[in-house]
């Protein structure tokens, strides 16, 4: 059970600068996801925080104590790779026992520490077995065994479940959720898929270029991302970005997009908050954010649908507005064939606004 | 691995089959030369046309682990029925042994043969622990000048030894290391250690290297993780590498005849000298050669399935 706290730490590879004065605390038994594309840096990041890879400056401290000094064996951090990393030559028994074997345990003490484990992973049918003899799952499992056998201070998983097939990725999903609700481990993991990261997590980091662009739960990172890559990692389907013109009108405001200038209406209370960045604005609305009818209503622009996805549980259909295109979320069906011509607006309470030159987030609020 | 699939995969194309016979039997026709050779009656032996069909007999191991002389008379019928069976061998071949106070001399073979075993193993034991532990080094660690560094161990193989013969028995010479076990030993562990180097190389390279990662990580130091870890990893490759290291130190001739003569002679040097004075025995030559095929062939069949994954290893991804 450990707090981690990483401070001003830079890498280099070479002249790479892989990792640029990162700052995180991860909190006592919080589950944090780094999350970024790959090549951001994330897995140095956690190859740092268990000692395998040394950091240029910078400190990691573990409950407090710096362990820079200390050998990745005597953080007592436990790593699951995503290619599990198990020993070919070994039964899956002594694969989860080898940990446990460097501290010279009794015989008897690892043995009923491996089968505590094994039932809790429910893996004890295929203890006797090579890795070779395993399913992908079960090699994971095995994995995250060895891994938590020891009882360690925090878990470090390094894309575990990344390896498998779809289906398989989302039963370890939920298996690897129930198992920090059990554990209540100081978990750090990482990968590039945002689902992944959205369910897990208690907060997710998100990291581009070795550089850290937002840390929240999940809901913030998604409802108020901090700037233009948040906002376009995370959520699926991606949110529409699009350059945004402001235009007064009578008793309201209206933001263009697109170059014909085709306008939405938005509450007045934006302008003045805007008109900093007013000729560097681009908007950002996910697809649930643009909301379309049927029929002519009040603030609403006729727009051309011009591709449906059906996706089951709802379809996303690609507006044409001039020579932009907006994805809407509608009811499965609501658009009947590709050229209908539907009535869109956009919701004001699900834009955000992005300063494109700096890229962060300009926030507004609606109400005065 | 693939699944095989077909029939014909199985058992494999008819002319592969005839191809794979026809070679093998291209290649184990001088092995079985020497081994009748090895039984034959010396009479027979250098026959032309060349006998097929003969009775074998083992007088050609009774020369090769005995001292004999030349008889200069026949020995009177007493003599040659007291005589046990092989000496009467002998003495129809014209020869008798030397004896000292009633016992048979050997010959210096079971010691040359002795020698050979204990350069070829040691050298072996050596150029494969050192390659192993460079390789592991210049595979996982970041080496400043690694091209140049792996391209110099190479380099010493970029020439024919036999051209610095000369230098190294003089200096052999100077060091006092002519005819000693150990200086054989250092030659041939010199001559394996590039080779064993670069073959190992290869194998710990596709070692992942999360494998001792994971050790570092659950407690262990990093030597620790190489002894538990990346050696039970690597057994195919050290088969291999060692077979090839045992072959070539078990087979060199060229130092073996410049840079030892009495003690520390090894088998390749002493074998032709057996064709002795008088006439040419080759069947003495062809049991000498017969019995130093053995542990090579030996060595190579115990370690046959790490041998066949070990040369085609890299090849299969899983």
């Amino acid at each position: 059970m450990a707090e981690i706290k990483l401070q001003d730490i830079e890498k280099y590879f070479g002249d790479n600068y892989v990792i640029r004065k990162l700052n995180l605390t991860i909190q006592n038994k919080e589950f944090v996801v780094l999350l970024g594309p790959s090549g951001c840096g994330k897995t140095t990041t956690l190859r740092a925080i268990a000692g395998l890879e040394e950091i240029d400056s910078g400190d990691i401290l573990i409950d407090g104590k710096p362990v820079h000094e200390l050998r990745a064996g005597n953080r007592d951090i436990a790593f699951v790779f995503q290619l599990f990393a198990l020993y070919p030559h070994l039964t899956a028994y002594d694969n989860i026992a080898f940990p446990l074997r460097a501290t010279r345990e009794s015989k008897a003490s690892v043995d009923e520490k491996v089968r505590a484990v094994a039932r809790a992973l429910q893996i004890e049918g295929l203890l006797s077995r090579r890795p070779s003899a395993l399913s992908g799952g079960d090699m994971q499992r095995v994995a995250i065994g060895r891994a938590l056998v020891r009882r360690p201070k925090a878990m470090l998983m390094d894309e575990p479940i990344g390896a498998l097939d779809a289906k398989l990725r989302e039963e370890m999903r939920t298996e690897l959720k129930r198992l920090h609700l059990e554990n209540d481990q100081t978990t750090v993991y990482v990968t590039h898929d945002q689902v992944e990261a959205m369910s897990l997590a208690d907060r997710i980091a998100i990291m581009n270029e070795g550089v850290l662009q937002q840390v929240g739960t999940p809901s913030e990172v998604y409802d108020n991302p901090a700037n233009l890559f948040v906002a376009q990692f995370v959520g699926s389907p991606v949110m529409n970005i699009t350059p945004a013109n402001l235009q007064s009108a009578n008793g309201g405001t209206k933001v263009a997009i697109g170059q014909d200038g085709v306008a939405f209406d938005f509450p007045s209370a934006i302008e003045p908050q805007l008109s900093a960045a007013r000729s560097d604005l681009m908007l950002g609305v996910r697809p649930e954010g643009v909301l379309l009818a049927h029929n002519e209503a009040a603030g609403h622009v006729a727009v051309e649908a011009h591709i449906i996805e059906p996706l089951g549980a709802y379809d996303i259909v690609d507006l044409k507005i001039g020579n932009a295109f907006l994805r809407a979320r509608t009811a499965s069906g609501f658009v009947d064939r590709p050229g209908d011509m539907v009535w869109a607006r956009i919701d004001p309470a699900q834009t955000h606004f992005f300063n494109s030159l700096s890229g962060d987030a300009i926030h507004v609020r609606l109400d005065e | 691995m693939a699944a095989v699939s077909s029939r014909a995969q199985r058992i494999g194309h008819p002319i592969a089959i005839v191809a794979i016979v026809v070679s093998t039997l291209i290649f184990l026709a001088p092995i079985y030369w020497i081994a009748t050779t090895a039984f034959k009656p010396r009479a027979v032996a250098t026959s032309v046309p060349p006998t097929v069909v003969f009775s074998p007999e083992v007088t050609p191991f009774v020369k090769l682990f005995t001292k004999r002389v030349q008889l200069k008379e026949q020995p009177t019928q007493e003599v040659y029925d007291a005589a046990p069976w092989w000496e009467q061998r002998l003495f129809d071949n014209g020869e008798r042994v030397l004896r000292v106070k009633g016992e048979v001399l050997p010959s210096q073979y079971p010691k040359r043969f002795m020698n050979s075993l204990i350069v070829a193993g040691l050298s072996t034991i050596l150029a494969v622990g050192m390659g192993t532990f460079t390789a592991y080094g210049f595979s996982r660690f970041r080496i400043a000048g690694q091209d140049d560094l792996l391209f110099f161990i190479l380099s010493t193989r970029m020439l024919p030894p036999i051209v610095v013969a000369i230098p190294m028995f003089l200096m052999y010479r100077t060091f006092g290391m002519t005819d000693t076990h150990i200086g054989l030993i250092i030659l041939y562990t010199a001559f394996n250690l590039s080779f064993a180097v670069w073959l190992m190389k290869g194998f710990m390279d596709e070692i992942p290297k999360e494998y001792e990662e994971a050790a570092l990580v659950d407690g262990y130091t990093r030597l620790q993780s190489f002894f538990k870890i990346v050696l039970p990893e690597a057994t195919t490759g050290i088969a291999a590498t060692a077979v090839f290291s045992f072959i070539i130190a078990w087979n060199e001739y060229a130092f073996a005849l410049i840079l030892t003569n009495r003690r520390a002679q090894t088998a390749p040097p002493f074998i032709p000298s057996q064709i002795g004075s008088g006439v040419v025995d080759w069947t003495v030559i062809a049991a000498g050669t017969f019995l130093f095929l053995l542990p090579v062939a030996i060595f190579t069949f115990l370690l046959r399935n790490h041998l066949l994954r070990g040369v085609t290893f890299g090849a299969i991804r899983k």
